[in-house]
């Protein structure tokens, strides 16, 4: 068809306060200019189709509410001195909306329809032309979109605009033979750096030598299948690694694989019989009751998201929904944690290459909000961090819950079985994406157009609604999904027992011209593998259509123990499937940790601050600020499970600890999900701060009613560059801290993923990495949703207690960081009575003793017990004096701003602290002050007053910050 | 989740005293399964179905006795939220204007609201985007201005329930609709606070103009409504400080009305 005939249409909106497109412009031009001319923004579409009034017609009928926006014809010129901004995709990048607009045209029966949408804005005024290029250039997501600018006196660019359509090709069969048995080793690693395999010298020389011993070179589809396979993204060869680890003042050991000595050890020693999956399927799967079991998993889209935050963010939240529909299950809730550098770096202090971390915040919350809203998956529990280290590298972890039937999760695909794929269509999109996000980033990374994927949600809601269906009907016998690497990873992973023969022709394709190596990789979103049996195969297409999925046939499993991969009937790629999944060399790595300087250090045993103040400034800061702006952005309330939501307290301000779900109607019994992490403490020891971020997962959601003893965790680990020795000594440290924090607590690890490569490469050659961040997920069950306990003050009168004990833990506190204070150990959990803590809590919550509970965490007991009055609109009295200590001569400072770990905040109902303090009697514990109905939080130390201050100010201090800023 | 066969064809509209809802879907959906949970609870006997499907015939509306369009994001928004939904059920026609006329109830919830309007089965205004530009989830409060008139809100005088959406904001289609809305008696909710004040955000989250929450149609049985009372039917699904299943009576209301 041909795309010359283009009609454009511009909509703009009758209220542009409300359009966000026109504020973010307006913000841009405010930053550049003392005197920003006035703007506006609309939608531009581009149709292609049969040039008639009719079909004009029909697309503005389409696109137009005239109660809401006025229509202007596409070409439109303005008399006047104003510019003009046009964005339109990349041609080939997914455009949901064009393809509805497409799809509405041609379901009336226009013949040839094609769509594009896109953005005009309009700039109302004179401007410097420098000025509206910088201003273009950071409007558009330059990776995904192309940008255009004019006089609005001159008309637009119609060969730019048809730029956005793709141009028509032909399929393109070409597979090229890559003759590496002539390469050295050098020119082995050249072409492993040229075609982006990311595959370091001992693997290419495997590859190497596979190919000497079979007498033949490669197809480029062998090598890229190879690649991705072997990709650490894939195959988490770092984790699997035999590491030479060694620490100051002790022997050097070896350690076989992080994974399976710390974490999976973990799991195994735990030995917990309500563990259904662990570490096999796409998610880790715990029974919930008789019927049902709980599926949860968490992924990190780090990379991707640094380049289009967006993109990256919105795909994050599709790949980890696709695991959970991976092991057969409905999702039921998203989480998301989110690590940025400060919102207030400049655009001009930014390494080459690098977002500024404002459009980085804004564009992924959006895009999170944007992919689980859609969907309809509640997004119920997160955590948002700021720092510096997270500039160039921010990190965005996606989590998905997943509720099915019991056991009836198929994992076996069998020897005819046919290779069905099923859900969007193959384009360039995101190919490489594996390969890439094993690899450092640097600025020559933003010009890779094709390693970020765009979502389409609308697509995988499709998904999501047929397959439960064919999962009761009990017609497909293995499923995975299609995420990295694409076919050539769910297709390989799935056949790695049986072989498949796969005809690549039979790939729907979103346009022609990709190369069989192409459509093999694809990293189109939205899409999944199943091996259905031929003869449920009609049922299949049956349900799949009636959601309006496309499913396709485009292979069978052959038990020959072979990957052949054809393309129009000619082999591709022949691969044996043995030497596939296991012809990759152990890794070797060293690793070497250093104790932090800090450590050393004198712990700072008193604050160089006035405590009101510190208090004042620590609810300021936005790790602790409140994260309204952010979370009401995400739908926490559809499907009308969440019982225990983000918010809660008379006003709906106070943050929750954790989630409480209710996945069954006809059941009170539910799940918490929460999380624990604090990169801070890993400044100083990575060990230490696993056991923090266990510990503080665990303590988040025991506070709302999570039963300690039916809790698993999941890892996640961002770091560096493990091949250098420093990174991956500070990374043995952590895994060691998940191992001792998991069995202590008696908690199995269920599932877990590492990003690792979180640097930042600088035109002169250094890499600097991300801090080390580890995020413990934690999900447990809540024994009977109405006796869950939320964190907000209910009475005047109560009790408050302090259940643990306070130490000297200022190190890596948000307190020194506050006061630019160094020095300290960092909190140490103490392994031998926590797990009776968390326990013995969740013991007086079963027997109705708590009126509300608040963990302490990042800013101790202070920001504790101002949240909690916060929260409920209450004021606090408090006794320093009382507090259980671990040392006597703590400084007020220590009192209050320790981050010693599991502690909780307590309020008990007078005529129930009897009954209370009888479940705590073996636990360190201290009644130290009372509910009050004014409005004030005062703490005192031996009669005199510590702190003092209105509740109602510090709610103000706490809300404004992410309020105040852009998003 | 309804036990209920998703092909009542041919069934009559009522089995005992359960008269015969039908939740209708389209791509993108996401509410319908607790609405349909809500209006079992209501007493109603739910089948779901796909508008494709609906559109093939393979279900006759004369057979039903309650429609109910949910939330979710329908087609993706695309084109303004509830477009495209409309743009396919026009293809109905003549029988669903005709289940309209029958004064059978449909209710349209957030983006069946959407849809209902585009469709022009209720009127007075569009739903435009928020009037802070971004989606937003909150526990709202809503009351029946005295004016209301549908029998669909009948005994609700003040009711809390979740909104979440970004395009929820009532615009008026112009100066004098607003006012004959509310003489009609067709404005059937409007945001307040729990003491029944109107006010400015939050308590009006979207910037609504007259703070329109919830409009019917002229003779009362097609109600259209921002809020989610589907999300507020049962013990536990409230927050502090409201009353956990109130938004049950708007179901229990369109179940009084199906069964005539």
């Amino acid at each position: 068809m041909s795309i010359d005939a283009v009609g454009a249409l511009e909509i703009v909106p009758r209220d542009q306060t409300a359009d966000v497109h026109a504020r973010a412009l307006a913000r841009i031009l405010s930053d550049l200019t003392p005197t920003p001319p006035a703007v506006t923004h609309g939608r531009l579409y581009l149709v292609a189709g049969p040039p008639s009034p009719r079909f004009h017609a029909a697309i503005r009928d389409l696109c137009l509410d005239p109660i809401l926006a006025e229509a202007r014809p596409g070409e439109d010129v303005c008399a006047g001195a104003g510019w003009v901004i046009d964005i339109l995709p990349h041609p080939g990048v997914t455009d949901a909306e064009g393809e509805s607009l497409a799809d509405a045209l041609t379901r009336d029966g226009f013949a040839g329809v094609r769509a594009r949408a896109g953005h005009r804005y309009r700039i109302e005024g004179a401007l410097d032309p420098a000025l509206v290029a910088t201003a273009a250039r950071r409007l558009a997501h330059q990776v995904v979109e192309s940008v255009s600018w004019r006089p609005a006196s001159c008309p637009p660019d119609e060969a730019w605009q048809r730029g956005a359509f793709m141009p028509e090709a032909q399929p393109d069969p070409t597979v090229e033979t890559v003759p590496i048995r002539a390469l050295d080793a050098d020119q082995l690693q050249e072409l492993s750096a040229r075609r982006l395999l990311s595959l370091p010298r001992e693997d290419m020389a495997a590859i190497g030598d596979h190919y000497e011993a079979l007498g033949r070179d490669p197809t480029d589809v062998e090598l890229e299948t190879i690649a991705q396979t072997w990709s650490e993204h894939c195959a988490h060869r770092t984790f699997k690694a035999t590491i030479r680890h060694r620490e100051r003042g002790a022997e050097a050991r070896e350690i076989r694989g992080l994974l399976k000595t710390y974490i999976m050890a973990a799991t195994e020693k735990v030995k917990r019989p309500w563990v259904l999956s662990a570490f096999r399927d796409n998610a880790g799967v715990i029974a919930f009751d008789r019927g049902h079991e709980i599926s949860f998993k968490v992924e990190t889209h780090n990379h991707p998201s640094a380049l289009e935050p967006f993109g990256g963010a919105n795909t994050g939240v599709g790949g980890v929904v696709r695991d959970v529909l991976g092991v057969s299950a409905e999702p039921i809730a998203n989480t998301d944690v989110l690590c940025f550098g400060p919102l207030e770096t400049s655009p001009t202090s930014l390494p080459p290459g690098t977002l500024p971390p404002e459009d980085v915040y804004v564009g992924v919350v959006a895009g999170i909000a944007d992919y689980g809203n859609k969907m309809g998956i509640p997004t119920v529990n997160g955590a948002t961090l700021f720092d510096p280290g997270y500039v160039a590298n921010p990190l965005v972890f996606c989590g998905t819950v997943g509720l099915a039937p019991r056991n009836r999760r198929p994992t076996e695909p069998r020897v005819g079985d046919l290779v069905v794929v099923a859900g969007g269509r193959a384009g360039r999109d995101g190919i490489h994406g594996a390969t890439f996000s094993s690899d450092v980033l640097g600025a020559g990374h933003t010009e890779l157009g094709s390693v970020v994927q765009i979502g389409d949600p609308i697509v995988e809601k499709r998904l999501a609604d047929a397959l439960p269906k064919a999962r009761d009907l009990g017609i497909y016998t293995a499923i995975t999904d299609c995420g990295a690497g694409g076919l050539s990873s769910a297709v390989g992973e799935m056949a790695s027992e049986l072989g498949a023969e796969v005809e690549l022709a039979r790939v729907p394709l979103k346009y022609d011209g990709l190369r069989p190596w192409e459509i093999w990789l694809s990293e189109a979103q939205e899409r999944m593998v199943l091996a259905v049996p031929p003869a449920h195969w009609p049922a299949l297409q049956d349900v799949f259509a009636g959601e309006g999925v496309e499913a396709t046939a485009i292979g069978r499993f052959t038990g020959e123990g072979r990957l052949r991969v054809l393309y129009d009937r000619q082999v591709v790629a022949d691969l044996d499937c043995a030497f596939l999944h296991q012809g990759m060399p152990q890794r070797m790595l060293e690793s070497v940790w250093e104790p932090s300087p800090w450590t050393a250090q004198t712990p700072a045993t008193s604050l160089d601050a006035d405590l009101a103040e510190l208090l004042e400034r620590a609810l300021a800061d936005p790790n602790v600020a409140s994260k309204e702006t952010i979370v009401r952005q995400y739908d926490h309330e559809v499907q009308g499970r969440t019982v225990g939501k983000p918010f809660v307290g008379p006003m709906d301000i106070g943050p929750a600890d954790a989630a409480v779900l209710r996945p069954l109607a006809r059941s009170w019994r539910g799940v918490a999900v929460g999380c624990g992490i604090n990169p801070w403490y890993g400044e100083i020891d990575p060990y230490a701060m696993a056991l923090q971020a266990v510990d503080e997962a665990l303590r988040n959601i025991v506070a709302v009613g999570a039963d300690p003893a039916r809790t698993a965790l999941l890892d996640n680990f961002c770091w560096g560059n493990p091949n250098l020795p420093d990174r991956l000594g500070g990374l043995v440290r952590a895994a060691q801290g998940c191992h001792d924090a998991a069995v202590a607590f008696r908690t199995p690890f269920i599932s877990g993923k590492d990003s690792l490569f979180n640097e930042y490469r600088l035109a002169d050659g250094s890499t600097h990495p991300i801090p080390g961040t580890l995020l413990i997920s934690a999900i447990g069950l809540v024994p009977d949703v109405r006796g869950a306990v939320s964190m907000h003050l209910k009475r005047p009168g109560n009790a408050i207690y302090l259940v643990g004990t306070t130490g000297d833990d200022l190190g890596g506190s948000l307190a020194l960081r506050l006061t630019g204070q160094g020095g300290g150990r960092a909190p140490i959990v103490d392994l031998g009575s926590a797990r009776r803590t968390l326990s013995t809590v969740h013991r007086a919550m079963r027997k109705g003793l708590v009126q509300s509970c608040h963990d302490l965490s990042e800013g101790g007991l202070a920001v504790a017990a101002a949240e909690m009055a916060i929260a409920g609109g209450l004021g606090l009295e408090l006794d320093l004096d009382r507090l259980a200590v671990s040392e006597s001569g703590l400084s007020d400072a220590v009192r209050l701003f320790a981050e010693t770990p599991t502690r909780f905040l307590i309020e008990v109902a007078e005529v129930d602290a009897a009954a209370f303090e009888v479940v705590l009697r073996r636990l360190p514990h201290a009644r130290i002050g009372r509910v009050v109905a004014e409005r004030r939080l005062h703490v005192h130390s031996a009669s005199h007053p510590l702190l003092e201050r209105d509740v109602e100010g510090l709610r103000a201090i706490w809300q404004a910050p992410l309020a105040e800023a852009r998003a | 989740m309804s036990a209920v066969a998703t092909r009542p064809r041919g069934a009559s509209r009522r089995v005992g005293n359960r008269p015969a809802a039908l939740v209708l879907r389209a791509p993108g959906t996401n509410c319908d399964r607790e609405t349909a949970l809500a209006l079992e609870l209501a007493g109603a006997r739910v089948g779901s179905i796909h508008l494709e499907r609906l559109l093939a015939g393979e279900v006759v509306l004369d057979d039903v006795a309650m429609l109910v369009l949910p939330g979710g994001f329908s087609f993706g928004d695309h084109l303004g939220a509830g477009t495209l939904w409309a743009h396919r059920l026009e293809k109905l026609g003549e029988p669903l204007h005709r289940f309209v006329e029958s004064g059978r109830p449909v209710l349209g919830i957030c983006n069946g609201f959407q849809a209902l309007l585009r469709l022009g089965l209720l009127e007075g205004g569009a739903l435009g985007p928020n009037a802070s530009g971004r989606f937003e989830c909150r526990w709202v409060w809503m009351q029946r201005p005295a004016a209301g008139r549908s029998p669909l809100l009948e005994g609700i005088e003040r009711i809390a329930m979740p909104v979440a959406h970004g395009e929820g904001r009532f615009a008026a289609s112009g100066p004098a609709s607003l006012e004959a809305l509310h003489e009609r008696g067709q404005v059937a909710l409007v945001y307040c606070d729990e003491a029944g004040r109107e006010g400015a955000y939050p308590v009006n989250p979207n910037g609504s103009d007259g703070a329109v929450a919830a409009l019917t149609n002229r003779v009362g049985n097609v109600l259209g409504i921002m809020p989610h009372p589907e999300r507020n039917v049962a013990p536990g699904m409230a927050p502090a400080g409201r009353e956990s299943g109130s938004g049950l009576a708007i179901f229990a209301n369109a179940v009084r009305m199906a069964r005539g």
